[in-house]
């Protein structure tokens, strides 16, 4: 190794330590170099042995995962993002991530930086991004933090998405003191290629030259993917410079240009530069290649003076992918990015040895076998120690029957709470800030339908996808968490009128080094996969973000599924959920002897009586799957008007919700055919695998037989009506109001909150 | 004979393809992408300077896209008659390079808008509008950062006596309300023709809105009152 004169600090294992590596795994390092390592080549360690880029705490538990299925065409993990055969010879690139941590400290462009992240894992592969998704948590709105937080991270999507111009098209946002101080920001993109069509991150062919295209390199993001493997803390604010900064005029420049260059069969292998930047685009491309490559890391174009190459191999600038282009096709690859005016500057070639040799002028200044530091190669693999946390016993401990029931005369303010709840009002506030349109495929946007639908050009088909998980339930009892994670987002594709194939997922948990922490884990990646291998949708990939703890103690266990589904008749299946006209009857589709639900884990116990306890709610998967496959037969067989599945805040919401997202209509109800016992668990019970249709008067009996021979049960319960939205209860009526009334609190809630802040 | 629809495409337009697919395989028209390094549109009958952000926009939306190449050529093409239509980004920069009196200020709320707005057509006197009927309400989506129309009093009072307010944000019944004005706009005006009325420029998005797949088609009566007027014309 030569001796460059780059004022560059003593390798000591104390330097190693400040890098995050271990003291075992600095040895390794040392053990498998042979030597002390340079400084660039210990900061190529950090980062790829980081958590963020090895997996090293979750990749034993992820490969438990149900990962195969006849319709996917490459496998999770092995390419940017998961490929999913939707016939008519089309494909499905998908893919969620987290950036949880950038945005806790730098919300807009967090949050801007994770929208472009994951646009680029699909367009990588050839595919044209075609619809964003998000999922958001955070603390209590009545902290002024909180506000400018999900202030700046709404911003920030819409500000990166809009320009960019892919419609942001379905999310969710929850809000519990347990994000306090840790929000989580997690992406999904879903693109489309034609079958055969897509490109791989793969480096092979010695003597390829390998190019840097896209945007200079500066200092910013330099340890992002670090920072993304510790706690946030007091000092968390320092980190802001390695946050990213994002530019989504560049980001679509870098779009068009990579698919037309892909397109012109010039790429032999792309990968777009993420976390951890050129050192692990080029490391991972190399040992997915079994090959090598050599980078001038002087060549590469930088946006600040003085960048060394420690710096310029770890930044994380956006908008920037490492090619391996055909030798003989750079004039191709370089007029292409020329047209685009977008830098594409030769840095290197592909070698045979199985090293990434990174030399400065001419130096070499890092020579580390690829093999040893990627994940699925050499990268430590941990099996962490569990512990069943203590919480669950008191939690657990909970008992219905020491609740005083809810009275008649309470039921219309807790209603009004529960709309106004910022879990379960309005979300247009968001919506209206992202363009939900662009591109003219939006066949349902966010706010009338359990999942977004979109539509195929020169297809039939149609894709609904959805973002989901309830962390409360999966607090509250891990592995049934998990499990419900998973159907309650194929419940919502089903709705939509979808059928879901496969899944995304971001899991996002606390420290992994805490045994409570990593037990939870271990049962939530279980629930997902139980549940997984019953709906037969598979894991595709993903991402894993641990380190979320707010001061006091993990983030609600929250693993966000991305589900990907297929509508086969886009124009006759797609459904929404308001009431469409008044008459309609209005049915409960649940599991055959269905026998009522509790309040446990429920929104109500959580949001009115202040109570996060309870097991998760009722589930079975054999009922889950009975009440989606006959929810599905009812849509396709076009009986159905409107379809929503009964979540947070129980049937009374969700009912209500139908009749708030219709065009003024009301309804009566009368919930008698199916009372249980109790009035809360009757109104506000999240009991799951229950779905309410609006069916018209003259496709009732149809209907019916068409579910006759399934364990379910379709049970009437009311009738949509011009006018007031009424419920009766064991003949009393304990609601009548006018949908306007409703709409105001329902519309308002979320405004208000945010305007405090203006005050 | 069919129209044929030149959508110029700058670096960062976003809305090309959808103007493109409503031309082409909505109406069945001719069409095609006009690259902005180009000096010259070739032979259209339309030209549509679509959505999106231009060259970024980090400056002030369309600032910079008038001084591209092919803008010559659409400021020549539309003074010498021929029809072009801006539609958001493509306002702000039509009014950018003078072929439109006024300007496009950050919306009033300085947040981003997307959702269904309605339309009162003022206007008939225009290919864009010449197959509405008057005071007819269409319910079109906008998208926008910056689509609050400014203009001086004696501009937007010579618009409105000239007739060349094509579009005002109003309610679903047509009345023009404050309520009803999604951006903050300047008299509710959402589009505008210049004076010899072959230039409109609005705000909100008809291509967006063009098939009843995606909800209400009425952004399709604009494209046919254009088909119609030019095949008419031919």
């Amino acid at each position: 190794m030569s001796n460059v004169t780059l004022n560059e600090p003593e390798i000591t294992p104390e330097l190693a330590r400040e890098h995050g590596l271990t003291d075992e795994e600095y040895g390794w390092v040392l053990e498998k170099l042979g030597r002390v390592p340079t400084y660039v080549e210990l900061g190529i360690y950090s980062v790829m042995w980081s958590e963020h880029c090895s997996y090293k705490n979750s990749i034993a538990e992820l490969k438990k995962l149900p990962r195969d299925g006849e319709a996917l065409l490459v496998g999770a993990g092995e390419e940017n993002a998961g490929l999913v055969d939707i016939g008519d010879g089309m494909a499905v690139a998908f893919k969620i991530e987290s950036h949880n941590h950038p945005s806790a400290v730098e919300p807009y462009q967090g949050a801007a930086t994770g929208v472009g992240g994951i646009q680029r894992d699909i367009f990588t592969m050839g595919a044209r991004p075609i619809a964003s998704l998000n999922s958001l948590r955070f603390g209590s709105l009545d902290n002024p933090r909180v506000r400018y937080l999900f202030d700046g991270v709404v911003r920030g999507i819409g500000d990166y998405g809009n320009s960019f111009g892919v419609p942001t098209v379905g999310g969710e946002v929850y809000f519990d003191p347990s994000y306090e101080g840790n929000p989580l920001v997690n992406a999904m993109s879903v693109g489309i290629v034609e079958v055969g069509k897509t490109a791989s991150a793969i480096a092979i062919g010695v003597g390829n030259p390998v190019y840097i295209v896209g945007s200079a390199t500066g200092r910013d993001g330099i340890h992002g993917a670090t920072f993304a493997s510790e706690e946030i803390s007091e000092a968390s604010e320092a980190k802001r410079p390695s946050v990213q900064v994002g530019d989504p005029f560049t980001e679509k420049l870098l779009l068009e240009a990579s698919l037309e260059v892909i397109n012109s069969g010039a790429v032999v292998g792309i990968q777009d530069m993420g976390a951890a930047g050129l050192t692990c685009s080029s490391c991972e491309m190399s040992e997915k290649g079994e090959s090598g490559m050599i980078i001038h890391v002087d060549r590469v174009p930088i946006r600040e003076e003085g960048m060394t190459p420690y710096e310029i191999m770890l930044s994380e600038s956006q908008e920037r992918m490492l090619i391996v282009c055909e030798k003989g096709k750079e004039d191709i690859l370089e007029a292409i990015f020329e047209k685009w005016d977008l830098h594409a500057v030769e840095i290197g070639e592909v070698t045979d040895d199985g090293r990434v040799k990174v030399l400065w002028h001419g130096d070499l200044v890092a020579d580390v076998p690829a093999e040893h530091l990627a994940l699925g190669g050499g990268a430590p693999v941990y099996i962490r120690e569990t512990k069943r946390p203590t919480y669950l016993d008191q939690t657990g401990a909970f008992d219905e029957s020491l609740v005083p029931d809810l009275a008649v005369t309470d039921v219309r303010s807790v209603f009004e709470t529960l709309l106004a709840s910022p879990n379960i009002a309005s979300k247009r506030w968001v919506f209206e800030q992202y363009d939900t349109m662009v591109r003219t495929n939006t066949v349902v946007g966010p706010g009338p339908s359990d999942a977004a639908v979109i539509r195929l050009k020169d297809s039939n088909k149609g894709l609904a996808v959805k973002t989901d998980c309830n962390g409360r339930y999966v607090y509250l009892n891990p592995r049934k968490g998990g499990q419900i994670a998973v159907s309650e987002a194929a419940r919502n594709v089903v709705c939509a009128g979808g059928k879901p194939v496969a899944i995304t997922n971001c899991l996002n948990f606390g420290n992994p080094y805490k045994p409570e922490v990593y037990w939870v884990f271990k049962e939530a990646v279980g629930g997902m996969g139980d549940a997984c291998r019953s709906l037969n949708t598979p894991v595709t990939g993903g991402n894993v973000s641990f380190y979320n703890e707010n001061p006091e103690s993990a983030v609600f266990p929250t693993p966000t599924i991305g589900m990907l589904g297929v509508v086969d008749d886009v124009e006759n299946h797609t459904t929404t959920f308001p009431f469409k006209n008044s008459g309609d009857i209005i049915v409960e589709l649940r599991p055959a002897g269905f026998p009522g639900g509790g309040i446990e884990a429920s929104e109500y116990l959580s949001t009115v009586l202040g109570r996060t306890e309870g097991d998760a709610p009722r589930f079975d998967m054999s009922e889950e799957l009975a009440v989606q496959e006959a929810c599905l037969r009812l849509i396709t067989n076009g009986v159905v008007q409107s379809a929503h599945d009964v979540s947070d805040g129980g049937l009374l919401i969700a009912l209500a919700e139908m009749s708030l997202a219709s065009d003024n209509l009301g309804a009566q109800i009368d919930l008698a055919p199916v009372a249980s016992g109790r009035m809360d668990g009757l109104l506000f019970s999240e009991a799951q695998s229950r779905i309410v249709l609006s069916i018209s008067p003259e496709r009732l009996s149809r209907a019916q037989e068409l579910v006759a021979s399934m364990p379910v049960e379709m049970v009437r319960i009311g009738v949509v009506a011009d006018g007031q939205f009424t419920v009766k209860v064991a003949g009393t009526t304990v609601l009548d109001i006018a949908p306007e009334a409703m709409n105001d609190i329902y519309e308002n809630a979320l405004p208000n909150r945010m305007s405090n802040k203006l005050k | 004979m069919s129209v044929r629809f030149g959508v110029i495409v700058f670096p960062g337009s976003n809305c090309d393809h959808d103007a493109y697919h409503v031309a082409k395989h909505v109406f069945g028209q001719e069409a095609r992408f006009i690259w902005h390094k180009e000096a010259e549109l070739g032979d259209v009958d339309f030209v549509i300077v679509p959505g999106g952000f231009s060259y970024g926009d980090y400056l002030r939306s369309g600032a910079i896209a008038r001084f591209s190449p092919i803008m010559k050529d659409v400021v020549r093409f539309a003074n010498s008659g021929g029809l072009v239509m801006g539609i958001c980004n493509g306002f702000q920069i039509l009014c950018e390079s003078g072929l439109l009196p006024g300007a496009l200020m950050r919306n009033e709320s300085l947040r981003f808008v997307c959702k269904n707005v309605h339309l009162k057509t003022e206007s008939l006197d225009s290919p864009f509008t010449q197959g509405l009927t008057s005071g007819e309400v269409l319910r079109v989506p906008v998208a926008h950062g910056e689509g609050n129309y400014f203009a001086s009093d004696d501009i937007l009072d010579q618009l409105e006596d000239q007739g060349r307010v094509a579009f005002r944000y109003c309610n679903e019944n047509g009345q023009v309300t404050k309520e009803s004005n999604p951006n903050g706009a300047s008299r509710n005006i959402a589009g505008i023709l210049n004076e010899g009325r072959n230039v409109l420029g609005m705000m909100p998005h008809p291509e967006r809105c063009a098939e009843a797949i995606l909800g209400r088609p009425d952004g399709a009566r604009i494209f046919t009152s254009i088909v119609d007027a030019l095949s008419v014309g031919a």
